[in-house]
């Protein structure tokens, strides 16, 4: 029980991470961007073309599969993305479904499409007991590392200059720019900054979630359910939208496996229906 | 009635009228049967697909509802048709009738989910729902065969007379039958005026409802037609092809069909026929290069598609058709805002 609760939660801080910058540029900045999920890819693949081909230790990966891909993401959203914001719903989901294909085949031809071992260094594997349950070393240092990036995050967005700069051009991107603010500037910085927590969160769940070229697809549902779910005024709701995702989900496959995704999915209409600004949406 | 309600009543019933362009349209396929004698398995692909698209633009391009979960209604009708011929419902009108049924009673239920919510949360309605069926026909083997897909399907005669034949000749004069039916229908009820309270509400639901278009009930009405339409075009795809497997409910088909009706432009029925034709075209073409990778290409399509400029690209073609219609059709056309006040 203790195990399945702890992989819960593991499981749910890592798709907050994956999903936090998303839960900007969809919850925030109204962009559709379906293809999320492929910078946690390309994070993924990063850290196991260093630590494989390279012999780069684990540790050193995680900051170079953040700064890989958060540079892959300004380079995309100064050259693409940033001429598509206040476009239609549709070209901004075409867009996106498109940028997805290309991820999948591209991932699929460079690195080839059978799933990649992750190996975790030995100080990281084996279990601890704790609490009458056995708890994996490497999901304790996932969630380790997750309550650092969010609290780091939420300290950023509330506390900082940059953090308000940010609020005010997404709330009223025009005031903003006559205030002096380069919004344009603002919404790049946060976009690589997210694309490169997705490529972090990829990077450290490749022994989790897995890895092959059809990622973006197989987790495009999860991202999206966190942040239309969570809600979009704070970051506090898809955190616990995520912490949510991840326990049910775990918890369900493990005492109801004939029903599979089945809950979770039906779980999220019914959120939806029920909330559709968000189970944890102030009223703006 | 008043001077301009003629006008307009005379104008709507002229536009409503066959021009010889669109007669000329569908001498093409016909023209098909004898151009690709080899081909009518691809040509009756490409009928089915040119029917799911259609049933796409009565929602997407009729009222504005973009979906990504589509293919929930084409699934489920390829399954119930499926799962009827196994069960000795043999006979393709009928499966095609319950695969409609089938699907338009998922339609109705859903549009009312779909219609509570403002967009994001209509994308993410529409994917979930196409989610669990998905799920659901994964886990239920014991209905739908799992992974392994549904084996034994046999379709009988189209008709009890027409046997469907190894080289698809019988599968597609009988897509090519359903379509054409399907697409008059759909043709007289978006000139009607139901369909011109949709273009309304497509334009500024806000106000449809303030001039007293019932904008809720004209929604789950489209809805559930475009729902039977997808599953009418699923259930073909079962007969013709005599098999179901999970991927009639995978999200890329939901992505497909969307850049198919992008490509053939939105809003004017023939959108979805003109992009089916293309798409399989670029597919075969694509898939023959690189068999691994075709999709890559695909993505790329529709980067280029968005960043030129989907209206630009699709104008051409609409554009192009509408003037030769003006021009075949005699040049019924004048603008409603020279009517008398």
């Amino acid at each position: 029980m203790v195990t399945l609760l702890f992989d819960g939660i593991a499981y749910g801080m890592l798709l907050f991470v994956l999903a936090s910058g998303l839960s900007v540029t969809l919850g925030l900045m109204r962009f559709v961007n379906l293809a999320h999920g492929a910078f946690a890819m390309a994070g993924g693949y990063v850290m196991v073309v260093l630590m494989h081909r390279y012999g780069v230790p684990f540790l050193a990966t995680l900051p170079l599969a953040f700064l890989a891909t958060a540079l892959l993401g300004a380079v995309l959203e100064r050259t693409l993305y940033a001429r598509l914001y206040g476009r239609s719903q549709l070209d901004q989901v075409l867009f996106s479904i498109g940028i997805v294909f290309m991820a999948i085949a591209s991932a699929d031809f460079v690195m080839g499409s059978e799933q990649q071992m992750v190996t975790v260094p030995p100080w990281l594997q084996g279990r601890i007991e704790i609490f009458g349950g056995s708890i994996g070393r490497y999901r304790a240092f996932v969630v380790g590392i997750c309550i650092v990036i969010v609290v780091a995050l939420q300290a950023i967005l509330q506390g900082t200059r940059f953090g308000s700069r940010l609020r005010a051009a997404v709330d009223d991107p025009r005031v903003a720019r006559g205030l002096g603010i380069k919004v344009p500037m603002i919404f790049a910085v946060t976009f690589a900054t997210g694309s490169g927590l997705a490529g972090l969160g990829g990077a450290l769940g490749g022994e989790i979630l897995g890895l092959d070229p059809t990622f973006p697809l197989k987790f495009m549902i999860y991202f999206l359910i966190v942040v239309t779910v969570g809600g979009t005024s704070s970051l506090t709701g898809p955190f616990l939208a995520a912490l949510i995702l991840g326990i049910a989900d775990v918890m369900g496959k493990y005492y109801l496996p004939a029903l599979g995704s089945f809950i979770i999915y039906t779980l999220m209409i019914i959120a939806l229906i029920l909330r559709p600004q968000g189970l944890f949406a102030r009223a703006r | 009635m008043s001077a301009l309600a003629t006008r307009i009543a005379a104008l709507h019933k002229a536009h409503g009228r066959w021009s010889l362009l669109e007669i000329g349209f569908w001498l093409l396929p016909i023209a098909a049967i004898w151009l690709f004698p080899t081909r009518h398995l691809t040509l009756s692909e490409i009928g089915i697909l040119a029917l799911f698209a259609l049933s796409l633009d009565l929602i997407l391009g009729f009222a504005g509802i973009v979906s990504l979960g589509h293919t929930a209604f084409f699934g489920l009708g390829a399954y119930v048709a499926g799962i009827a011929t196994i069960h000795g419902l043999t006979d393709p009108t009928l499966g095609l009738l319950l695969g409609a049924l089938a699907a338009a009673l998922l339609g109705f239920i859903t549009s009312f989910l779909v219609l509570r919510g403002s967009d994001l949360t209509r994308l993410m309605v529409t994917l979930g729902v196409a989610s669990v069926l998905a799920e659901i026909a994964n886990q239920a083997s014991w209905l739908t065969g799992g992974a392994d897909g549904l084996q034994g399907v046999s379709a009988g005669p189209v008709l009890g007379i027409f046997d469907f034949d190894l080289y698809g000749t019988t599968a597609y004069l009988y897509v090519l039958g359903v379509l054409f039916v399907l697409f008059v229908i759909a043709r007289r009820i978006v000139t009607s005026p139901f369909g011109l309270s949709l273009r309304a509400i497509h334009g500024n639901a806000l106000r449809a409802r303030a001039i007293g278009i019932p904008v809720d009930r004209r929604l789950v009405a489209i809805y559930t037609l475009s729902a039977a339409y997808a599953g009418v075009a699923g259930a073909l795809l079962t007969q013709t092809t005599d098999f179901v497997s999970l991927d009639v409910l995978d999200f890329h088909r939901s992505a497909d069909v969307l850049l198919v009706l992008v490509i053939g432009g939105t809003g004017y029925l023939y959108g979805g026929l003109i992009g089916a034709v293309f798409f399989k075209a670029v597919q075969d073409v694509l898939s023959n290069l690189t068999p691994q990778y075709w999709h890559f290409w695909i993505g790329l399509i529709l980067v280029l598609l968005v960043l030129v400029g989907r209206e630009r690209l699709t104008e051409g073609p609409r554009g192009l058709v509408l003037w030769l219609m003006r021009r075949i059709g005699g040049a019924q056309e004048k603008p409603v805002e020279e009517a008398p006040r």
